[in-house]
C-alpha cells in the first residue's frame, strides 16, 4: 500500500532542494545551461520577468510545447508559473507533469481576491510573500515552499532584502509571545491561528522559504543566503546579463559557499560580463510593481 | 564515546539529517562542506537533493577526494536518493559524474516524476522492530547488483536499500520521518568500523 503525493512528499521537494539555486529558462537550451552549472531546479516560462516589464500585456502561463521541450532536455525538476486565482491554469499544468507550480506575481492576476486552493492538488506549489503574514496565508492554503517576492525582473535586491527581514523579524517576534496574545496576534495579521502558533513554538516556517525577485550578482545571493533564505530563485539575472554561463555558475558557487567571503569572491572573480542593468524600484509607479500583486 | 557523523552540506537535504543523527545519543552530526572537515568524520551522509548539482559541486571543489580517502579507509558512508545515485558506480541512460564506488546500478527518477512521489512502510533486512516508513520524492531504484552487494529492501519488486560493506544506500529517506532505526543501523556501522 503506497500513498501518493502527501503533505510529506511535497514538502520534502522543497527540502531537496535547499542550497541550490532556481533558474528562470525560456527554451531548451538555457535549460541544459542552467543544469550544467549546477542548478537544482529550472522554472519554464516564456519571458523572464524584464522582458514581462518591458513589452507588457498579459502575462500567462507558458507555452506547453515550451515546457514540455524543457521537461525533456534536462533531468532536474521543472517548475512552472500559474497566475495567481488561475486553477484552470494549475490544473494545466499538473496534467502536464510540472515537479513544482509557482502561483506567481510576475504573471498577470487572474483573481484579485481568492489565490487556489492548492491543498486540492497531487502537485506542490511554491508562493511569494512580502511578509509573515502573507506566508502563512498561502501555507494555509497549500503552499508547500515560500518564497520572498522581492521585485521580479528589477535586478534590484532591494524589495528582495525587505521581503526577507520582513519574514525573519516576524518569526522572532512570534517566538516572543505568551501563549494569550496569539490568537489577537492572529486576528491583527490576519493569518492562521494553527499556524502561528507552531510558529511560536517552533521558531522557523513549516516549510522552506527561499528567495527570490532581484538576484543578480552572486554577492546578492550570499546576502539572501545569510539573511535566511535557504535556497534563491535567480530569474532575469542570467539570462538578461552578458555572461549567462558564467553567471549561472557563479551565482551557485556564491550560494553554496554563502558564508565564506573568500569563497564568494572567487566567484564574482569568475564573472566575464555585465550583470543585467536593473531598475530603481522607487520610481516604479505602484502599478507596475509586482509585489503588489497577491495579499 | 562520540562519533562524528558529517553530512554533505553542499546541497539538499542536510538539515532533516543533521537533525535526525543528532537524536541518536553518542552522536555528533554536523554539516561538512570542506575537504578538511569532511576528513574528520568517523561516517558521512550524502543526503537527498539533485545529483547532478551535488555531483558537479563535489568535483569542482575537489570534495571528491576527500570523500574518496574516507571511502578507501573504509570509513561508513550512508547515501539517500541523490546520495545513492552518486555512490553507484552505474547509471542508466546518463553519463553524468559520479563517485562510483557502489557496485550497482541505479535508474534516477525510475518511479515517475514529481506527482508519482509516494510513501509506503517496508521491511528492512537488519533492522528490528517491524516495517518502516519509506518516503520517496523523484526517487531512484536499483536495477541491478553485484553478488558483493546485499540487498536490504524492495518495494514492488525494486530493491530501494542495499549494503556493501562500509557503504549503506536507501533509495528513500528515513530522515523524513521520526523513526530512527536506519541512523541506529548507520551509527552501528560508524561504531564497527571505528573499533
Amino acid at each position: 500500500m503506497a500513498d501518493t503525493s502527501t503533505w510529506r512528499n511535497k514538502v520534502g521537494l522543497a527540502e531537496m532542494l535547499r542550497g541550490g539555486v532556481i533558474m528562470d529558462v525560456t527554451n531548451p537550451e538555457q535549460a541544459k545551461i542552467a543544469e550544467d552549472a549546477g542548478a537544482v531546479s529550472v522554472m519554464a516560462l516564456e519571458r523572464v520577468p524584464a522582458d514581462i516589464r518591458a513589452e507588457g500585456g498579459v502575462a500567462r502561463m507558458a507555452d506547453l510545447h515550451v515546457i514540455e521541450q524543457i521537461m525533456d532536455c534536462v533531468t532536474i525538476p521543472v517548475m512552472a508559473k500559474a497566475r495567481i486565482g488561475h486553477f484552470a491554469e494549475a490544473q494545466v499544468l499538473q496534467a502536464v507533469g510540472v515537479d513544482f507550480i509557482d502561483e506567481s506575481e510576475v504573471l498577470t492576476p487572474a483573481d484579485e481576491k481568492f489565490h487556489i486552493d492548492k491543498h486540492a492538488f497531487d502537485v506542490p506549489f511554491v508562493c511569494g510573500c512580502t511578509d509573515l503574514a502573507e506566508a502563512l496565508r498561502r501555507i494555509g492554503e497549500g503552499a508547500a515552499m515560500i518564497r520572498t517576492k522581492g521585485e521580479a525582473g528589477s535586478g534590484n535586491i532591494v524589495e528582495a532584502t525587505r521581503h526577507m527581514r520582513n519574514v525573519i523579524t516576524g518569526i522572532k517576534h512570534l517566538t516572543g509571545l505568551r501563549n494569550d496574545e496569539l490568537m489577537t496576534e492572529a486576528k491583527n495579521m490576519g493569518a492562521p491561528y494553527d499556524l502561528i502558533k507552531e510558529i511560536a513554538h517552533t521558531g522557523k516556517l513549516p516549510v522552506p522559504n527561499f528567495s527570490a525577485g532581484g538576484i543578480a550578482t552572486p554577492a546578492d545571493a550570499a546576502l539572501m543566503m545569510q539573511l535566511g533564505a535557504e535556497s534563491v530563485f535567480v530569474g532575469s539575472g542570467i539570462f538578461k546579463s552578458e555572461d549567462p554561463a558564467a553567471r549561472a555558475l557563479a551565482i551557485v558557487h556564491a550560494t553554496t559557499y554563502f558564508e565564506d567571503p573568500v569563497e564568494v569572491a572567487k566567484a564574482c572573480r569568475g564573472l566575464e560580463g555585465k550583470a543585467m542593468s536593473g531598475i530603481d524600484v522607487r520610481t516604479l509607479p505602484d502599478s507596475e510593481r509586482l509585489a503588489t500583486r497577491g495579499w | 564515546m562520540t562519533y562524528r557523523i558529517g553530512v554533505l552540506s553542499v546541497q539538499g537535504d542536510f538539515a532533516e539529517h543533521i537533525a535526525a543523527m543528532n537524536d541518536l545519543d553518542e552522536v555528533e552530526a554536523i554539516g561538512v562542506k570542506t575537504k578538511d572537515a569532511i576528513r574528520s568524520c568517523d561516517g558521512l551522509i550524502i543526503p537527498g537533493g539533485e545529483s547532478t548539482t551535488i555531483g558537479k559541486l563535489c568535483r569542482r571543489f575537489g570534495l571528491d577526494e576527500a570523500i574518496g580517502a574516507l571511502h578507501a579507509a573504509g570509513t561508513p558512508i550512508f547515501g539517500t536518493c541523490a546520495g545513492l545515485i552518486l555512490m553507484a558506480k552505474y547509471i542508466v541512460d546518463s553519463d553524468q559524474w559520479r563517485l562510483g564506488y557502489l557496485d550497482a546500478e541505479v535508474k534516477r527518477n525510475a518511479f515517475g516524476r514529481q506527482i508519482d512521489s509516494f510513501e509506503t512502510d517496508l521491511p528492512i533486512v537488519g533492522v528490528e522492530g517491524g516495517q518502516a516508513r519509506a518516503v520517496f520524492i523523484r526517487g531512484p531504484y536499483v536495477t541491478r547488483v553485484e553478488p558483493n552487494v546485499e540487498v536490504l529492501a524492495t518495494y514492488a519488486d525494486k530493491i530501494v536499500m542495499v549494503r556493501q560493506g562500509h557503504l549503506l544506500g536507501a533509495a528513500f529517506h528515513p530522515e523524513l520521518t521520526d523513526d530512527r532505526r536506519v541512523q541506529r543501523y548507520f551509527l552501528e556501522m560508524v561504531k564497527a568500523a571505528a573499533q
